[in-house]
């Protein structure tokens, strides 16, 4: 396939974009989703009940219209996004309400005896939540933490649609100029693709060295 | 007054409107999805290695990619090669593309939960194995699946907006019509995200439901 | 060494859905005493280390430790249910070993053991590591201190376990069935660390068991317990050679037989 050289650049530009938006969706998802999933466990209501909005209200709703929400909505409460701010804001919001199940799954399947052997040694419940309980939750979250990145990921191909210049975005662009729909399509599947193995790799690698280090047996 | 009650009440009716559009899109797409799952799911078990290896890759192939260029490719690759699909057509096809990756993930946890042991009293009943698969296997392995299947038709309910980038008149983009001809698009899209949000929810009940009815077993997806 | 009890349990009530665990349980324990409870399963002898432990409310009755109440305290003269800082503040005088270990995965054996000296009673880490070290050694893990549980066996993490809890100095010790889930062949070296804590220190230990010999072995006191009560609680001699109440008796027989 014949590429113009002039449009490389862009391609990479828009890979660029691409990358930019699953890192920084990835960190507000992560934050967001240790925040909301422990406030989904809390014993005060007045925690609870937001965590379950926004977990619901987010879940619920389909991410491109969020994404269309935030950008043309919102600036009628005076808010004005740029495209990538509210690209890495409701990617993660979305994500990190997700995440936000996978936390508090993963620390409700933290035995029972760990929070009684950290009773009797007098932890507060936050030593206890910081030392002994997320420790262990983050090894049974990471694989769905990995599909999730991996959502994320492909989820960034929405941002195109508010006009922001992703992969997907520079890939209908480079369509139009080289009507080589096939091969410009395909290749963007092929881009998305490698970068998706790359972050199951990366989770995999993590995840086995976490139980390599504290010698448990078995690997997903 | 920032949020203008009554212009929304009065676009109400064009938004349900475009709710049956995207009911619709989502039934069939989910039909689609739950038979190529299947396709996909024999074909792994194949006892020919190389069509299973094939297969295995490409349905991560699938599921690893974006669904808005899925969609793209479809609608703009098939009239080059003399098929000219509608958009709703085309968006329902990827959906269903997409999605029956998923499923094939869900039936293959459900198969591989049934006990060996049936696969043998078949065997010494001397079933076919096409007898075997329809009156032993799947009456067993799919139940469980059920609320697996309920979660993924709540996904791609929710994913059916990014037909509006090849002009389906679903949801998102009739939203998108009403505010670009009244200039108000916080009431329309305060209003779609709302019918997404009531309707996953009620889904959400009918999947717990569907749960206890059918047995939410610990599939290893 | 003064004349009241370390230990004063009045009246302990106790249920579980409608099911009555503990039924107005009474007990005195001495300071440095070294008591077994034994006991069929059910008999609310688990319950009672866990309400001693905190792990379990009581539904009634009163606990003091040193003549301070456990599950209430004064405010204004006047006796209120206890708040999470009058908990953690008696929690400190008593310590736990329990049947599953519940050692922490993610720590090695000097991280289990150090954990607890360092984040709660502030030590620094140098010294919680000391501490930490020596105590291993006393248990005969001195060679172990970096191993993960899932490389100990079950033994040894019991051992583990028993110096995670002297770790933090309390005065009381509770074991709860600490080598009920043990293979057999592995149940004489956790019972040696508990007779040389026995026989060397002067913690109050509270012991509920099923090694009959052990307990007639190492115990001043002997409690029976059945359906929720203490039934009969004499020296070990008196209870295993000549039992009082029949219920015991049964018991007994039938244990030892086995």
């Amino acid at each position: 396939m014949s590429i113009p050289t002039h449009l490389v650049a862009p391609i990479l530009e828009g890979l660029w974009v691409t990358l930019q938006l699953t890192l920084g969706g990835a960190v507000v998802a992560c934050v967001l989703a240790w925040v909301a999933g422990l406030g989904k466990l809390s014993a005060t209501r007045w925690v609870r009940w937001p965590a379950n909005v926004y977990v619901e209200v987010f879940r619920g709703t389909s991410a491109l219209v969020q994404l269309f929400w935030f950008f043309y909505g919102l600036p009628l409460f005076g808010v004005r996004l740029s495209p990538m701010t509210a690209g890495i804001l409701v990617l993660g919001l979305n994500i990190g309400a997700y995440g936000a199940e996978l936390v508090r799954g993963s620390i409700q399947s933290v035995s029972k005896g760990q929070y009684e052997a950290s009773t009797a040694l007098n932890f507060s419940p936050l030593q206890r939540l910081w030392l002994i309980i997320v420790p262990q939750a983050i090894i049974s979250i990471l694989p769905p933490a990995g599909n999730l990145l991996i959502e994320l990921l492909k989820s960034t191909a929405l941002v195109s649609l508010i006009t922001l210049g992703d992969l997907t975005f520079k890939g209908m662009i480079l369509r139009a100029e080289t009507l080589q729909t096939a091969q410009v399509f395909g290749m963007l599947l092929v881009i998305y693709f490698v970068i998706a193995q790359c972050l199951v790799f990366l989770v995999r690698r993590i995840e086995v060295r976490l139980k390599r280090g504290w010698h448990l047996e078995g690997t997903s | 007054m920032i949020f203008d009650w009554a212009f929304a009440w009065s676009i109400l009716p064009q938004l349900l409107w475009a709710l049956r559009v995207t009911v619709y899109a989502t039934i069939l797409g989910m039909l689609l999805a739950s038979v190529l799952g299947l396709v996909w799911v024999l074909l792994r078990r194949s006892p020919f290695r190389p069509l299973a290896f094939v297969t295995h890759y490409w349905v991560e192939f699938i599921r690893s990619t974006p669904i808005l260029v899925q969609i793209y490719f479809l609608y703009y690759i098939l009239p080059e090669v003399g098929l000219r699909l509608s958009p709703m057509v085309a968006g329902i096809v990827a959906l269903g593309v997409h999605y029956s990756a998923y499923i094939a993930e869900v039936y293959r946890a459900g198969i591989e939960s049934v006990p060996k042991g049936q696969w043998e009293a078949a065997k010494a009943m001397n079933f076919t194995p096409a007898q075997t698969w329809r009156y032993v296997i799947l009456p067993q392995a799919l139940p469980p699946t059920i609320p697996a299947m309920g979660n993924y038709l709540v996904a791609m309910f929710k994913d059916t907006p990014m037909l509006s980038a090849i002009t389906v008149l679903e949801l998102l983009q009739t939203a998108k019509i009403i505010g670009s001809e009244s200039f108000r698009y916080l009431e329309p899209l305060t209003l779609v995200g709302g019918l997404f949000l009531l309707l996953s929810l009620v889904a959400a009940r009918g999947v717990r439901w569907a749960e206890q009815r059918f047995g939410a077993q610990e599939l290893r997806i | 060494m003064s004349d009241a009890p370390m230990l004063s349990i009045k009246g302990l009530c106790k249920k579980f859905g409608s099911t009555e665990v503990l039924k107005s349980f009474d007990m005195d324990i001495q300071a440095g005493e070294k008591l077994s409870i034994i006991g069929p399963s059910g008999s609310g002898k688990s319950t009672f280390l866990r309400i001693l432990m905190t792990l379990e409310k009581p539904d009634a009755g009163s606990i003091e430790i040193e003549g301070e109440r456990l599950w209430h305290m004064k405010r204004n003269g006047v006796d209120v249910p206890a708040d999470r800082r009058h908990l953690k503040k008696m929690r400190s005088e008593i310590g736990m070993v329990f049947q599953h270990f519940n050692l922490f995965p993610h720590m090695t054996a000097l991280g289990n053991v150090s954990v607890a000296p360092r984040h709660v009673q502030k030590m620094s880490r140098a010294e919680a590591e000391d501490r930490g070290r020596q105590l291993l050694e006393r248990v005969g893990l001195g060679d172990k201190l970096d191993a993960y549980p899932a490389q100990l066996s079950g033994g040894q993490k019991q051992r583990v376990g028993i110096a995670r809890a002297l770790a933090l100095q309390p005065k009381v010790m509770l074991f709860d069935e600490v080598t009920s889930a043990l293979d057999p062949e592995l149940v004489g070296e956790v019972l040696n660390v508990l007779r040389e804590l026995a026989h060397e220190t002067d913690m109050t230990m509270i012991l509920v068991t099923h090694e009959m010999r052990f307990a007639q072995e190492i115990s001043d006191r002997v409690a029976f317990m059945d359906h929720g009560k203490v039934l009969e609680i004499d020296t070990p001699e008196k209870i295993f050679s000549d039992p009082k109440h029949p219920r015991t008796r049964e018991f007994l027989n039938a244990v030892l037989e086995s």
